[in-house]
């Protein structure tokens, strides 16, 4: 049996993991390699990093974290954050990343994701997807209607597109997979949006990683289930230790929810 | 030193970094002449059935695969790579592959998501060698679409499921072919590159 993944995700700025809330008060948090190796160990299913320098300074420092990573870490990751070409792509998987993850760029050019299937294979072309509860025109939520639009430019720019038919798009497109992030629900600690998890997973045959609100393990139980995501990401639970790799898989086995199993030499 | 195979067909070096790191060296080459020469050879690969054929036949790998081979050497397939080994694969129409094992690569069942990717645990069928320290129920790293259908059960070493149980591990004598990714599968998926490499310095 196929099994639901762990996927912690770590934002990147300088060569360094960084922490902070919404890109303001950055601390630093560590060298990206060993903190892989870390999770790698603790029995994470995957990792993925966030480039969050977006500078082409930024662009050289994050290949050699990733090579670096390459040669240390044996699980998948992806690597995502100011990809804008094929180019682009070609290098990161060059560098030794298993995926690569388009936002931006895909909405703004939808051609990269097919073209990018074409050439490297629909496995490594996951596009991720900010998602915005729309709103009336008082910024008010109708909490009777469950429609999400497409944000891009890290959450700044609103692109009026529905995120189901962008979802169904994409994967038509030829991505692999889906990493959804509800922009309502990211540094809340309340959980994920579980209707709109839901409402993607059930809309695209492709896996759909859930994201956004993380505060406790029964938040990444009910994405798994209720939200019918194949994976769960998280960044700050992992991060500040609030609860490790192997804690939430022993949560979800008891819960009855299929993970790997934590295995250490 | 153990050939790993490039063929334009993905991401070789993360092979040969797993390898090195069970302690095996190894050299990623194109050249059919150093593949002959290689005690064991590795043939990796992403992407679709068709172009990696045509990639084998231009760059002049088959012969040196079916000699390697029938020598007795050896030889891992991994994920496309091992697809490659049987007779014929239905992804894209229906194109020959390298027949070293008799049997069919056909689409996996719809009703589940596909690719077919994570974490799956391994139901090992028969012991062997290349399945030391491998214990029945073990997971590993899976992305495909597509799964092999061998024509004799006899090769089938482990099956994993995913709407239906679909062999992850073929095998006969040293030649072996594996649909998930031990360079991916953390500390498990090393210990199989470790027993492959075990096996060429044995050889």
């Amino acid at each position: 049996m196929l099994k639901k993944r762990i996927i912690p995700c770590l934002d990147v700025h300088g060569g360094r993991v960084v922490k902070g809330t919404n890109f303001v008060n950055l601390r630093d948090a560590g060298d990206p390699v060993e903190l892989a190796a870390t999770y790698d160990q603790e029995g994470a299913d995957e990792l993925v990093f966030l480039d969050i320098t977006a500078s082409s300074d930024g662009r050289a420092i994050m290949l050699d974290v990733v090579r670096h990573t390459a040669e240390e870490v044996f699980i998948p990751f992806t690597v995502g954050g100011g990809l804008r070409t094929i180019e682009d792509i070609r290098d990161m998987l060059k560098a030794g990343a298993d995926k690569i993850s388009l936002n931006t760029s895909a909405v703004q050019t939808p051609r990269l994701i097919s073209d990018g299937a074409w050439k490297f294979g629909s496995q490594c072309i996951v596009v991720a997807i900010d998602a915005r509860r729309r709103r009336h025109a008082d910024g008010t939520v109708d909490p009777t209607q469950d429609a999400w639009e497409v944000y891009i430019h890290g959450g700044r720019t609103a692109t009026g597109m529905d995120v189901l038919t962008w979802a169904r798009e994409v994967e038509k497109l030829g991505a692999g997979e889906i990493l959804l992030t509800s922009m309502d629900c990211d540094g809340t600690k309340d959980g994920y949006d579980i209707a709109l998890t839901r409402a993607v997973s059930e809309a695209v045959t492709i896996p759909v990683i859930a994201s956004g609100g993380v505060g406790n393990l029964e938040h990444i139980r009910a994405g798994l289930t209720e939200g019918k995501a194949d994976a769960a990401l998280a960044a700050s639970i992992f991060h500040y230790k609030e609860y490790t790799i192997r804690e939430t898989k022993e949560y979800l086995e008891k819960c009855g929810v299929p993970v790997r199993r934590w295995q250490k030499k | 030193m153990i050939a790993i195979i490039d063929y334009g067909m993905g991401n070789l070096r993360s092979v040969q970094k797993g390898l090195e790191k069970a302690g095996y060296a190894s050299v990623i080459t194109a050249d059919p002449e150093q593949v002959r020469q290689a005690p064991g050879v590795i043939l990796p690969g992403v992407g679709a059935f068709a172009d990696a054929m045509n990639n084998l036949r231009t760059s002049g790998m088959i012969e040196p695969i079916q000699e390697v081979v029938a020598a007795g050497k050896p030889f891992l397939g991994i994920c496309l790579g091992f697809q490659l080994m049987f007779e014929a694969s239905e992804e894209g129409g229906n194109f020959q592959g390298l027949g070293i094992f008799p049997g069919q690569v056909r689409r996996l069942p719809p009703g589940l998501k596909v690719p077919h990717m994570g974490w799956n645990a391994l139901t090992i069928r028969q012991a062997n060698p290349f399945m030391d320290g491998i214990s029945d129920g073990a997971e590993f790293y899976f992305v495909h679409s597509y799964y092999v259908d061998p024509a004799d059960p006899g090769l089938i070493i482990a099956t994993a499921d995913y709407g239906l149980h679909f062999c992850a591990i073929a095998g006969r004598e040293h030649v072996f072919g594996a649909q998930f990714h031990p360079e991916k599968s953390s500390d498990l998926g090393l210990k199989i590159l470790e027993n492959f490499g075990k096996q060429v310095h044995a050889c």
